[in-house]
């Protein structure tokens, strides 16, 4: 009996190797490799008046050195804007190696390679970059009054400017019995995933091929980008994501300077080179994410519904735009949630500084747009004295309203349709499990206490799965064993387990005969990334309708072997058999032999074939016209739009009376990926989504100087939480299936970190009793709030204060 | 010109999981590479190379020690484990064993250095709590699991060793 391995919580196939020391993750590549090394600017914003590298030049076991002026042809020019769009009109990338100027501290300006990395590291020290320093911009307050600019002819520091508006805003605001203006703010974090960035790459010169191995999450992505960088056949190189140590996000833009650089170094020198960035320079030269200020003006009627809805916002894209704008989209578009206002409008601009570039981090761009469209869900309970919950179900997209258009294109260009959900059956759990409508007693009985508690809610909605497509290849060869591709990457989410799921259930084959390659050039050269949370959606949809086609062939092979209808079939455990006569049957193996006309007997399937082997008829080619040697499937699964998951957190915390610092006593999340493939694997990425979204609501933030300096780049000073620092995590899933695709699923990689800020802040701010504006917030802050809100500076919640009226949410941002 | 800039090299053997292990490395070749790249076992992860992270600590002389923060001459008069050491394939250790059972990895670039760091916790205490438990992975990075599988997993590898004593 086959046991049943699609939904369960099978154990994760690639652990007993990564629990042993037997990952492979980049640096563990190429011993004997020479090291990159790089001399980075120290500088925001400097003009390169001079390069010395003289002193380099004495150490023992420097290789090379290379500067701007040594980069040929496409190496030199600067590297691609991956995903250009109408509103970039100001789109800028940098140089592989910085070219006259540099527009951050960390941009690459000398590559060194040498025998090992510390001898690259001494000859670094001893190269010596005059710079003239220019005017700083850092911060959006910085870009927008754009006093200096970071690019000379980029306007106001504008990159982007994007407005999308469905319905009339300003005539609904007008008509709108209350309106509500919030400023709300959210600050840089960064994907900080354990392993840094990495890339090895080998040139075989005998075959003019190159073959790289980096710490991405798209392989063909990098081999696309290098191939034509170096002017080499696609043809001619190959790139493999090894074992990745965690990506989050940043590992999706492509090509980094040190993805070009290392391969062009490694042909030019003709040996092996790697590159594996150390900490600091992942804090200062990779990306970051989440800094972004919003104006909300919201009109709504006396239940609260959402009459209109206009939303501003400013997005700090940092020094450089490689990824576009996708991350203020998808905030554009992703913010409105379950909710549906009757008019919506929102704009943006997309803002340079002198800091480090801006790419998506897990959540990408939602968790802003969840704050800025929760912080205001509280706000107008607030002012009309409703529960917080009871506003958010008015305003809920119901079922029977799916699918649903809200009426924008969202980042893949293509309309925001919701394709299902329950959002009131998502939220009555939550209300169940965290005790919701007994929170007064507990406050009271705390309060008794001398403790201060509040609870805080947020509501999500995930696009997950965006295409455009990818592919499945699965092969069986006459051993039994089952070889399974695609070509996207994994960095942790157990996709060598997932898809063998898929594949072991639509094919009906145990696990253990199947294997999972993923990020490989050599055996899917087609494939987009993993990014979106769209992993299990894209590629477990391709696995199975690739599994599908290659159940059919098989069971064709085995109908006219053992002269039965294929009807007839089944497969039970890698094994073809007549269904109530399980005697007569033949292994998969044996039908990949004779599923092969060429049919050496090399092994023992091969022989115990021949028992099957027919009349031979002169008169049919051995392999028909239609048909194909070997039992292999393969097929792409290219959805029409993305799939969209939700969920809702709840949280209870302590704040401490005198030193105002925060506890999350509880932390509760129901969520609805639709059908889950695993659900211990997708409660890990719950558990560690909502780990990061603690991180950006309490602790996480870069902090710029004002001369564009991060001052705390390093794991000592950027407080990612410990153990210490996470709650305890309860978790209840629904299943809505998506009717999008056949497994029913959707993505859950993101959705856990998406609603931590604004559930944390509503928490806080229910216990404090005055708004709370800004994330992530410390101790301090609080402090520093409490102190202004006693001095009357900060006004008291409207259900905290008996005198109605006075709107709660303070505003100091100009519009431009 | 100046004299170029030459290394000393110097002869470093380190006993690791039971066996010396030899090469000729300069004094400040930290334990970390030397294990990672002279010996080869590349169990050992480096996440930060400022002590704080805890995904390169091995246990020397059974007490967990941060790898990237000692030079490979320093390790010569002790004995190393690496997670290497903790188990095989198909011989998983209780602390192996528990965390393949508990989902307590993901990408696993930090697991070594828990792997390790659990192991010397549970000998010092076999039975803790789960405050305990927590408490004793809170010196740790992981930016995958959200840590609630790992405190799991150092409870069930408590019972895991109980039950092979
Ligand atoms: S690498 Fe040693 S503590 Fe981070
Ligand atoms: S499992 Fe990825 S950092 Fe811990």
């Amino acid at each position: 009996m086959t046991t049943q391995l699609f939904g369960a919580p099978v154990r994760r196939r690639e652990d007993p190797r990564l629990l042993t020391g037997g990952g492979r993750y980049l640096d563990d590549l190429g011993a004997g490799a020479l090291a990159a090394a790089f001399v980075r600017s120290p500088h925001a914003h400097a003009r390169i008046l001079d390069i010395d590298v003289t002193g380099a030049l004495d150490v023992d076991g420097l290789v090379a050195v290379y500067t701007y002026e040594d980069l040929p042809g496409r190496v030199a020019e600067p590297l691609p804007l991956l995903i250009p769009h109408p509103a970039l009109t100001h789109g800028r990338t940098q140089y592989a190696l910085a070219r006259d100027e540099v527009n951050h501290v960390g941009e690459p300006v000398v590559m060194v390679v040498a025998r090992d990395r510390y001898l690259a590291e001494d000859a670094c020290e001893r190269i010596r970059v005059e710079y003239e320093p220019l005017p700083v911009v850092v911060g959006i307050e910085a870009a927008r009054r754009a006093d200096d600019l970071v690019h000379p002819d980029v306007p106001g520091n504008v990159a982007a400017h994007l407005v999308q508006e469905v319905g009339d805003v300003e005539a609904a605001l007008e008509g709108a019995p209350h309106t509500l203006t919030l400023d709300l703010s959210v600050e840089r974090s960064a994907s900080m995933p354990l392993e840094g960035k990495g890339v090895l790459a080998r040139w075989d010169a005998e075959q003019g091929e190159l073959r790289l191995f980096s710490s991405t999450q798209t392989s063909t992505g990098v081999r696309a980008a290098v191939a034509a960088k170096l002017d080499l056949p696609l043809a001619k190189v190959e790139c493999i994501a090894p074992d990745v140590g965690g990506g989050f996000g940043v590992k999706i833009n492509h090509p980094w300077p040190e993805e070009v650089l290392v391969p062009w170094a490694a042909r030019l020198l003709d040996r092996e080179v790697k590159w594996v960035e150390d900490r600091r320079e992942h804090f200062i030269s990779s990306a970051h994410e989440r800094g972004q200020l919003h104006r909300v003006r919201v009109g709504f009627d006396d239940d609260g519904r959402l009459l209109a809805l206009d939303v501003r916002f400013w997005h700090d894209n940092g020094a450089y735009t490689p990824y576009g704008i996708i991350v203020p989209i998808i905030t554009s578009t992703q913010l409105l949630g379950p909710y549906k206002p009757a008019a919506y409008r929102c704009e943006f601009w997309s803002l340079y500084t002198n800091t480090v570039l801006v790419t998506p981090y897990r959540g990408a761009g939602r968790p802003q747009g969840c704050f800025a469209m929760e912080r205001t869900m509280d706000a107008i309970a607030d002012r009309l004295g409703v529960d917080r919950a009871e506003v958010r179900s008015r305003n809920f997209i119901l079922p029977s309203e799916m699918p649903y258009d809200q009426g924008l294109l969202f980042q893949d260009g293509r309309p925001l349709k919701y394709d299902s959900g329950d959002f009131p059956a998502t939220l009555a759990r939550l209300k169940a499990m965290v005790a919701w409508d007994d929170f007064g007693d507990y406050r009271r009985q705390a309060e008794a206490e001398g403790r201060r508690v509040g609870m805080g809610i947020g509501c999500y909605v995930e696009g997950t799965g965006v295409g455009p497509y990818e592919g499945g290849h699965i092969q069986v060869e006459t051993s039994g064993r089952v070889n399974v591709s695609t070509g996207l990457t994994s960095q942790g989410q157990g996709h060598q387990t997932v898809f063998a799921q898929v594949v072991a259930h639509e094919l009906g084959v145990p696990l253990e005969d199947v294997f999972v390659t993923t990020g490989d050039t050599r055996r899917m050269p087609y494939a987009v990334g993993t990014f979106a949370s769209r992993a299990a959606v894209m590629s477990g949809n391709a696995l199975a309708l690739a599994a599908r086609a290659l159940r059919a062939k098989a069971l064709r092979i085995a109908a006219e072997a053992l002269e039965v209808a294929t009807e007839d079939l089944e497969i039970v455990e890698g094994v073809v058999r007549v269904k109530g006569a399980p005697g007569t049957s033949m292994s998969l193996g044996t039908v990949s032999v004779m599923s092969n006309p060429l049919r050496y007997a090399f092994d023992e399937a091969a022989k115990a074939a021949t028992q099957f082997a027919g009349a031979n008829d002169p008169d049919r080619a051995p392999v028909a016209d239609d048909d194909e040697p070997g039992l292999e499937g393969r097929d792409f699964y290219s959805p029409t739009q993305a799939t969209f998951a939700n969920g809702m957190h709840a949280a209870v915390v302590e704040t401490d009376p005198v030193t105002a610092e925060i506890r999350i006593l509880r932390y509760c999340v129901v969520h609805d990926c639709g059908t889950m493939i695993n659900p211990m694997i997708v409660e890990g990425q719950v558990h560690g989504g909502v780990a990061q979204g603690v991180g950006g609501a309490l602790y996480e933030r870069m902090v710029y100087d004002e001369s564009g300096q991060l001052l705390n780049a390093s794991f000592m000073d950027f407080l990612m939480p410990y153990a210490s620092e996470v709650p305890y995590i309860e978790t209840d899933h629904l299943e809505t299936p998506s009717p999008l695709n056949p497994l029913g699923i959707k993505g859950a990689g993101e959705a856990g970190c998406i609603p931590v800020s604004a559930v944390i802040a509503s928490a806080i701010e229910d216990a404090e009793g005055f708004p709370i504006t800004s994330m992530p917030i410390s101790p301090v802050e609080l402090w520093e709030l409490r102190r202004r809100h006693e001095a009357g500076d900060l006004p008291s919640l409207a259900r905290s204060t008996t005198s109605a009226g006075s709107a709660a949410y303070p505003s100091t941002l100009e519009a431009p | 010109m100046s004299e170029p800039m030459v290394e000393q090299l110097l002869d470093v053997t380190v006993t690791v999981n039971g066996r010396p292990r030899h090469a000729r490395v300069p004094a400040r070749r930290l334990l970390s590479d030397f294990l990672r790249h002279d010996v080869g076992l590349t169990g050992t992860h480096v996440g930060c190379e400022h002590g704080v992270c805890g995904a390169c600590t091995v246990l020397v002389d059974g007490a967990p020690m941060r790898s990237c923060l000692m030079f490979a001459v320093t390790a010569q008069a002790y004995a190393v484990t690496t997670v290497e050491g903790l188990g095989s394939m198909d011989g998983l250790g209780p602390v192996q064993q528990a965390f393949l059972e508990c989902h307590g990895l993901q990408c696993g670039f930090c697991t070594p250095g828990f792997l390790t760091t659990v192991t010397a916790f549970l000998c010092d205490n076999p039975d803790p709590t789960e405050g305990q438990a927590r408490e004793a992975i809170s010196g740790n990075l992981c930016r995958c699991t959200g840590y609630q599988n790992i405190v799991r997993s150092v409870l069930r590898a408590a019972e895991l060793r109980a039950e092979a004593t």
